[in-house]
């Protein structure tokens, strides 16, 4: 084993290893393409017309969106605008999203999304929503999968950044959202050097309704730690939830070095059915907080954002039983359920062990109160009377864990750049493959889940360098595919993602092909400015206000000659596109807009607002090359001085102009 | 003879014709049912989407509202299926024989009609049409196949006219016995 020299580096070497020194030492014998092999081409090969056994859903990161993906192609079918504005969409832009992007500091036109997390029942993904957080300004999003769009966006508050979240409980009766940055509580001016007595770390539970609507049902209020990520419990562990934390030296500057000084960080056990049970006897307190919660109505095709100003917070000293620390080593970065809910694996980043808690010893141990110590009246459990085991020497900089649901493991190493296949029970080394280059998350369709599909491992990879063609400074991130259905890992396929795809979700594409809606009915439409057929189309006065309903049907805007339009109105173009069709969308785009273009489905209305700054005759056209005579697809409207006398008039083709 | 008359009446259940499209766009085909009283598609918005097609060569649109044969078609079927009924009660062979000859009748006539609509179709084309195919024809076939430009149509009786035409036989054997028997 020629690859103990890395474990054998000074300690100095991988704490400074956050760049590539450790991997460039111990650099594979199988060469850059690992082991790749003659038959990788028809493993991932899916023929023209034929349809990806799996759908992966891959976090943009600072895109602030998310990517569907189709495995085991790697071929990108549609990025899904969730936190960040899409001018292409228009979301963000029509006055139908706007009010999605709304929170508590007004209209956050982007986030930084990480975890996507599928809507689970019996602890099996479903295939009805996906879950994202937003790290930044603390919010989670949720997507509907049957049209593939962001439906509903809640935010966090008391929360410095949300990144331990969503991660769902396996009836989808919560997603979670853990602090990674603690803050003052309450937010106040106070001195940065005070972290200790001022500031706290705050997990907030949000509930999901039969309909997948959210709400926060409480929150609880923690040390003052960063909370990294998270799981919930299944199987024999359901009801609770597990949080990693690092920085428990609290420090607020220099981390990389303050932070890494504990020789254990603390894993956060939440019991939270004990929390339900508490919330109902009225052991909370009743907190100030403003949050907005942002709601998009698929029969109104319009959002609507609420703010709300208070939460239920519990606090560990008045609800005994409720949160229990378990001592982990070296500031644990991904916490990871296995299938049967019985390990929970600490994946201690700056550590080359894997540590494995039992959910029956942490039981037990809570039974015969084996506490090492009290942290603000939360227990801290003995480190040996919860640990099942650890795996030894696995590799350098673990950070996440997910499973084939064949009693095997597989926990990506960032420094070493691999991943690294284990077996649950008796911590063995199975396997290990290199990573091209320096691997964050990994993925396994359901590898999160009771109920995994353990055929293909993505590798979420930071580091991209030489593997395609050079596009300047700035390079995509790389997704790698594995074949995990043997006993080694097979290397078969490299593909670009979005941004920076931290989390992924896979799932098969039969739990979501059967339900994917077409078009939206037209009959449905209850959106207030909506023209059902031509001879709904008009255009309306307000004052300087001026609607336009206007319609779109291959291959024509009805009405598409408009005058009567001032310098110094507004007009607000609600555009509803009347086909009943899959897959003719139409596009909608004026001169000199500021905002961007509408893309309109069947059945859907959509706004555009639209200034009229100069006096003259502006064209309007159809974006989406919908038709043979899509070019024919356009209008004019005629803007006049403010002052001028021109009456409102519209009208297509022959037919005199309506006024 | 009541198999007859119930195999007729199958018509108000299901539909008599049925009309595929196919097209490089539309691999599962854009399908067009005709019942005794109304047009349907195999979706709410196949009506509109094959007006959409048509209207490119300037076909009239279907607007199943203004085809009258709608409105009195299912009185006939009623009419004729009330007579077999009386025949049934007045049981004779010749009965029988006069009811299956009139059912011969009334469907040529009904098939002859349906040509000419659809003749009228695809031929009596809007003189400003935006695609002009000088010759071609978009005329569907009453029973069979036929390319019409990038389309194949597909054109054959269903269920119910499947049914109406077994109503024939069954009324020429229900004849048959009773002349045998006396």
């Amino acid at each position: 084993m020629t690859r103990l020299n890395c474990f054998q580096l000074p300690g100095i070497l991988w704490l400074a290893g956050f760049s590539l020194l450790a991997f460039t030492n111990c650099t594979p014998s199988g060469g850059t393409t690992g082991a790749l092999s003659g038959d990788a081409a028809s493993q991932v090969y899916v023929a023209p017309g034929e349809y990806d056994e799996f759908y992966a859903f891959m976090s943009g990161g600072f895109s602030g969106q998310v990517t569907v993906h189709g495995l085991p192609s790697g071929r990108l079918l549609k990025t899904i605008p969730v936190f960040s504005l899409d001018a292409e969409k228009a979301y963000g832009f029509n006055e139908e999203t706007k009010p999605m992007l709304q929170t508590s500091k007004g209209f956050i036109p982007w986030d930084d999304s990480h975890h996507p997390e599928l809507s689970q029942t019996k602890g099996s993904t479903d295939g009805r929503w996906l879950f994202i957080n937003g790290n930044n300004t603390p919010r989670i999003a949720r997507i509907d999968l049957t049209v593939f769009e962001t439906m509903e966006i809640i935010e966090i508050p008391n929360s410095g950044g949300n990144h331990s979240s969503p991660f769902i409980t396996e009836n989808s009766e919560y997603v979670v959202a853990g602090t990674r940055f603690s803050v003052p509580y309450p937010q106040a001016d106070v001195a940065i050097s005070s972290y200790k007595e001022n500031f706290k770390g705050m997990l907030t539970y949000v509930s999901v309704g039969e309909e997948g609507e959210m709400d926060i049902a409480f929150q609880i209020l923690l040390p003052a730690f960063d909370y990294d990520l998270a799981h919930s419990g299944k199987g024999k562990s359901h009801g609770w939830t597990f949080f990693t934390t690092y920085n428990t030296e609290q420090k607020t500057s220099l981390l990389e070095v303050a932070a890494s000084q504990n020789d254990k960080d603390y894993i956060a056990a939440i019991n939270w059915k004990k929390a339900e049970e508490y919330i109902a006897q009225g052991k909370f307190r009743e907190v100030p907080a403003k949050w907005a919660h942002n709601v998009y109505d698929e029969k109104k095709h319009s959002a609507t954002s609420t703010m709300n100003d208070k939460v239920k917070v519990l606090i560990p000293e008045d609800c005994p039983g409720l949160v229990y620390f378990i001592p982990t080593p070296k500031s644990p970065h991904g916490v990871d359920v296995d299938p049967t809910g019985e390990y929970i694996v600490g994946n201690g980043k700056l550590s080359s062990d894997l540590t494995v808690h039992s959910f029956t010893k942490m039981l037990a141990a809570i039974e015969n109160k084996a506490y090492e110590t009290e942290i603000s009246g939360i227990p801290v459990l003995k480190f040996e009377e919860v640990v099942a085991g650890a795996v030894k020497d696995a590799g350098l900089g673990p950070l996440h864990t997910e499973f084939d649901g064949r009693g095997n493991a597989y926990t990506s190493f960032f420094i070493s750049s691999e991943v690294v296949k284990w077996k649950i029970g008796t911590w063995e080394v199975l396997d290990r493959a290199q990573t091209f280059y320096s691997i964050g998350h990994l993925m396994i369709p359901g590898g999160d889940s009771a109920d995994p599909d353990g055929k293909y491992l993505i590798a979420l990879n930071k580091i991209t360098k030489d593997r395609y063609l050079p596009t300047g400074p700035e390079l995509c991130h790389s997704a790698q595919m594995y074949d995990i259905s043997g006993d080694k890992m097979k290397l078969l396929l490299d593909f670009p993602t979005m941004g920076e795809p931290h989390y992924a979700q896979g799932i098969a594409a039969s739990k979501i092909v059967p339900n994917v809606k077409k078009f939206y009915p037209i009959e449905e439409n209850e959106h207030p400015y909506r023209a059902l057929g031509e001879k709904d189309t008009k255009v309306v006065r307000e004052g300087t206000d001026v609607h336009v309903y206007l319609t779109t049907i291959r291959s024509h805007f009805s009405p598409d000659n408009i005058e009567g339009v001032k310098v110094g109105d507004k007009v607000y173009f609600h555009v509803t596109n009347l086909e009943q069709d899959w897959d003719v969308p139409h596009g909608f785009a004026v001169m000199g807009a500021n905002n961007s273009e509408l893309l309109i489905m069947g059945g859907q209305t959509e706004t555009l607002l639209w200034y009229p700054k100069e006096v003259g005759v502006i064209p309007f056209y159809c974006t989406d090359f919908c038709s043979a005579l899509h070019q024919e697809m356009q209008g004019y409207i005629r803007v006049s001085p403010a002052n001028s006398s021109i009456a409102l008039s519209w009208s297509l083709g022959e037919e005199e102009p309506v006024q | 003879m009541f198999l007859a008359v119930i195999s007729l009446l199958c018509l108000f259940l299901f539909p008599m014709w049925r009309i595929t499209l196919l097209a490089p766009q539309y691999p599962q085909g854009v399908t067009m049912y005709i019942h005794i009283n109304k047009i349907a598609g195999d979706s709410p918005g196949t009506l509109q989407n094959v007006n959409i097609l048509n209207h490119y060569v300037g076909m009239k649109f279907i607007e199943p509202e203004s085809i009258p044969e709608l409105k009195y078609f299912p009185y006939i079927i009623l009419g004729l299926s009330f007579l077999g009924l009386i025949a049934a009660a007045i049981n004779k062979s010749g009965f029988y024989f006069a009811w299956c000859v009139l059912l011969v009748a009334l469907s040529v006539a009904g098939i002859y009609d349906f040509y000419l609509w659809e003749y009228d179709y695809g031929h009596d084309l809007a003189a400003n049409a935006p695609i002009k195919i000088p010759g071609a024809s978009f005329q569907p076939p009453v029973f069979g196949v036929k390319q019409i430009i990038n389309f194949t149509a597909i054109s054959y009786p269903a269920l119910g006219g499947i049914f109406a035409g077994l109503a024939i036989p069954f009324a020429f054997m229900a004849g048959w016995i009773k002349q045998k028997s006396t």
